[in-house]
């Protein structure tokens, strides 16, 4: 299912720490969150609300709102660091390397311009294009995106399109100078539910025609099962559990994402909330030592509450759990619960 | 939008009746004109004669309506005080204040809108405080007592501009302007300063305030995301978001500087409008009272329609919606 793994991910995450200073003390949102993307594949990003998998995303594209920060970590594109580059440097980079989608295309766009104008702004700071090349090209992505009568529909304002039409048109927007990279946070949620599995189906047909490798973050278990070739499972700012996609809907091995499987929902069906196990995740000035987890994990014993756990290989994926450092068993977690 | 301009303007007239109606009660309520025009020693014939000369005898609504129809035609009859006609007395004072109105309005705009811009987007530099704590001295100092320090330092201590008056100036036809000699343009600076000051601080922050909520919407974000540059984000995209408010206050705000001129004119000798309608209240001149008031009715009903229109302009959410509410209602 997932593509060969090529010689050097596209993308590379190392150690990513996102903090807030704040009066009462640093708050530390994102906590040492490693993963790789490479070119052309698309990983899946889960958890529950306020995991961390915004800020993850809104850091690789060098957009962290201060006071919050990347305190620890390096951020690699094609093997190049990009965290740190400087704010013209980083600009470069963004839509022209690495598009962005956001989740409320209602308020995407700028009300004041028509979307031509957006388009061909965006295409030609990226571009050497002429106005005219531009603009043609601005009307071929919003065929390609399959907005009907793209010639004059161009010169619409974002008022005048419903809301799964904007979303085409912001999707056109992230693809206009053929980014590798795309980081989608939640492109169908504020979507009604009838043209969710038609933006996800567009935008995954769309980054494979133009090579480009997604990041999706989403709350849907069935769009990940049906779009993602990878999915990192997050937990209160650290992945707790990464792997092919097969592998971790079928047999999850970290108890979180055993819970968060339990009740897989039918493809296409929307799911609101991922949280079927007890009890919430902590708030993130009080993440308790240890296992983030472990307050609400079935099978915690002592050692959870004291150490963190490393991430550890386990069959394909990776995953951080003390059930599987060491001479840890392989088995399924079910099967732990009942010793 | 036609139908949008044509309402407007209905609305417009209606406000303007009102005023003329408070305008027109200013005569029945503010002083007898007959005992004021005829003096202390008059007989009852006389008094009679001046009645129906002035058509005090004849039903309510028809004075009104005599009263709305002059006034149309600009017609106030005669100022009780220099017994001149009280269109010509505005006429000439008309051009000193809209001078300064405008000057102190531009003033107010081409200083304000730059640096609620620049303390919008470099929040934390020290420039941006500075801007913020002398704005605040800006807005809570009366305007009189700005102008009196502003003539105390530049006036009386380094004598560099007059503390008077609006210098030399040069006939237009029946429009007088001190724009064009350098007296004239040295007399204006205090005035102009005086009066755009509070208009100025409060463009600042509004600018500023605005700037901030755009700055923070998705579609800057996104804007960023892109990859545009900061001068076209902040520019072409948040800039031009702010404008609606801007506008709004701006021309709310030139009104009031024309009606607020009157201090400043006060401080200044300044011979415009605001300067006859104190004189005019101390003497119960109601004529030019009743003429003034309907005057700045009337350029508040004029810059409210112009942002409307600028409005459309601007946003081209409402050139859609409200044309289309307006087919129907028209
Ligand atoms: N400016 C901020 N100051 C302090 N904490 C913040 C700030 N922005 C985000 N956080 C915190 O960081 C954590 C992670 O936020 P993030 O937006 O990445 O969550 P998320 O996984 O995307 O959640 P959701 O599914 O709700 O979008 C949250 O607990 C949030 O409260
Ligand atoms: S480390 Fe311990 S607490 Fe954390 S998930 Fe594994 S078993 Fe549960
Ligand atoms: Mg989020």
């Amino acid at each position: 299912m997932a593509p060969p793994r090529a010689n050097r991910p596209l993308l590379e995450v190392r150690d990513l720490r996102v903090e807030f200073p704040t009066r009462r003390g640093t708050l530390v949102a994102v906590d040492g969150v490693s993963f790789h993307i490479d070119p052309g594949e698309v990983l899946g990003v889960v958890g529950e609300s306020g995991a961390g998998k915004s800020l993850t995303g809104t850091a690789i594209i060098g957009l962290l709102e201060p006071p919050g920060r990347i305190a620890a970590g390096e951020i690699l594109l094609e093997g190049r660091r990009i965290d740190n580059l400087p704010y013209e440097a980083m600009r470069r980079i963004r839509g022209r390397e690495i598009g962005a989608v956001f989740q409320d295309p209602l308020t995407s766009l700028n009300p004041l311009y028509t979307i031509g104008r957006q388009l061909i702004e965006t295409v030609s700071t990226h571009l050497d294009l002429s106005p005219a090349e531009a603009r043609e090209r601005a009307i071929r992505l919003l065929q390609e995106v399959g907005i009907p009568g793209a010639e004059h529909r161009i010169d619409h304002y974002p008022h005048q399109f419903s809301g799964g039409m904007r979303q085409r048109v912001v999707i056109a927007l992230a693809l206009c100078a053929n980014p590798r990279l795309i980081v989608a946070d939640e492109p169908t949620t504020a979507l009604d539910v009838s043209i969710q599995a038609q933006i996800i189906s567009l935008l995954k047909r769309l980054c494979r025609e133009h090579g480009a490798a997604v990041m999706l973050v989403t709350h849907d278990m069935g769009v990940i099962a049906e779009t993602a070739d990878r999915v990192a499972v997050m937990y209160a700012g650290r992945i707790v559990e990464i792997g092919p996609v097969g592998d971790v809907i079928r047999e999850a091995r970290h108890p979180y994402t055993a819970g968060l499987m339990g009740s897989i929902p039918k493809i296409g069906r929307h799911e609101e909330r991922l949280a079927q196990i007890d009890g919430a995740m902590p708030r993130l000035n009080e993440i308790p030592r240890g296992c983030a987890f472990n307050p609400r994990c079935p099978q915690a014993f002592e050692r959870c509450r004291q150490e963190r756990p490393r991430p550890v290989a386990a069959g394909r994926s990776i995953v951080a759990c003390w059930l599987y450092d060491g001479a840890a068993p392989t088995r399924a977690t079910t099967e732990m619960a009942n010793e | 939008m036609i139908a949008f301009i044509i309402q407007r303007l209905l609305q417009s007239i209606l406000v303007m009746v009102a005023v003329a109606f408070v305008a027109f009660s200013l005569f029945a309520y503010v002083g007898d004109p007959v005992a004021i025009m005829l003096g202390v020693d008059f007989n009852e014939t006389d008094k009679a004669r001046m009645i129906a000369e002035l058509g005090l005898d004849r039903p309510f609504y028809v004075q009104f309506a005599n009263f709305v129809g002059n006034a149309i035609q600009g017609n106030f009859g005669l100022s009780y005080r220099l017994a001149r006609p009280v269109d010509q007395l505005i006429f000439e004072r008309l051009p000193a204040t809209l001078e300064l109105s405008f000057l102190a309005a531009i003033l107010a705009l081409i200083v304000g809108v730059p640096m609620g811009v620049y303390t919008g987007l470099k929040r934390d530099s020290w420039l941006s405080r500075i801007f913020l704590t002398v704005s605040l001295i800006g807005v809570s100092l009366p305007t009189f007592l700005i102008g009196i320090l502003l003539i105390l330092v530049f006036s009386v201590m380094l004598n560099w501009l007059p503390s008077f008056g609006r210098g030399q100036v040069v006939p237009i036809g029946w429009w007088t302007t001190g724009l064009l000699t350098i007296s004239g343009l040295k007399a204006l600076i205090l005035p102009s300063i005086t009066l755009g000051l509070f208009q100025m601080t409060l463009i600042m922050r509004l600018v500023r305030s605005e700037m901030l909520e755009v700055l923070r919407t998705d579609y800057i974000k996104f804007a960023r995301a892109r990859g545009l540059t900061n001068r076209a984000v902040n520019f072409g995209h948040a800039l031009k978001n702010t404008l609606v408010p801007v506008i709004t206050i701006t021309g709310l705000q030139l009104g009031a500087i024309i009606a607020f001129a009157i201090s400043t004119e006060t401080v200044f000798q300044w011979p415009g409008m605001g300067q006859l309608f104190i004189q005019s209240v101390t003497f119960a001149d109601v004529p030019v009272m009743a003429a003034y008031l309907c005057l700045m009715a009337f350029f508040f009903v004029v810059i409210n329609l112009i942002v409307d229109l600028l409005y459309y302009a601007v946003d081209p959410r409402l050139r859609v919606d409200r044309g289309v509410a307006g087919g129907h209602a028209g």
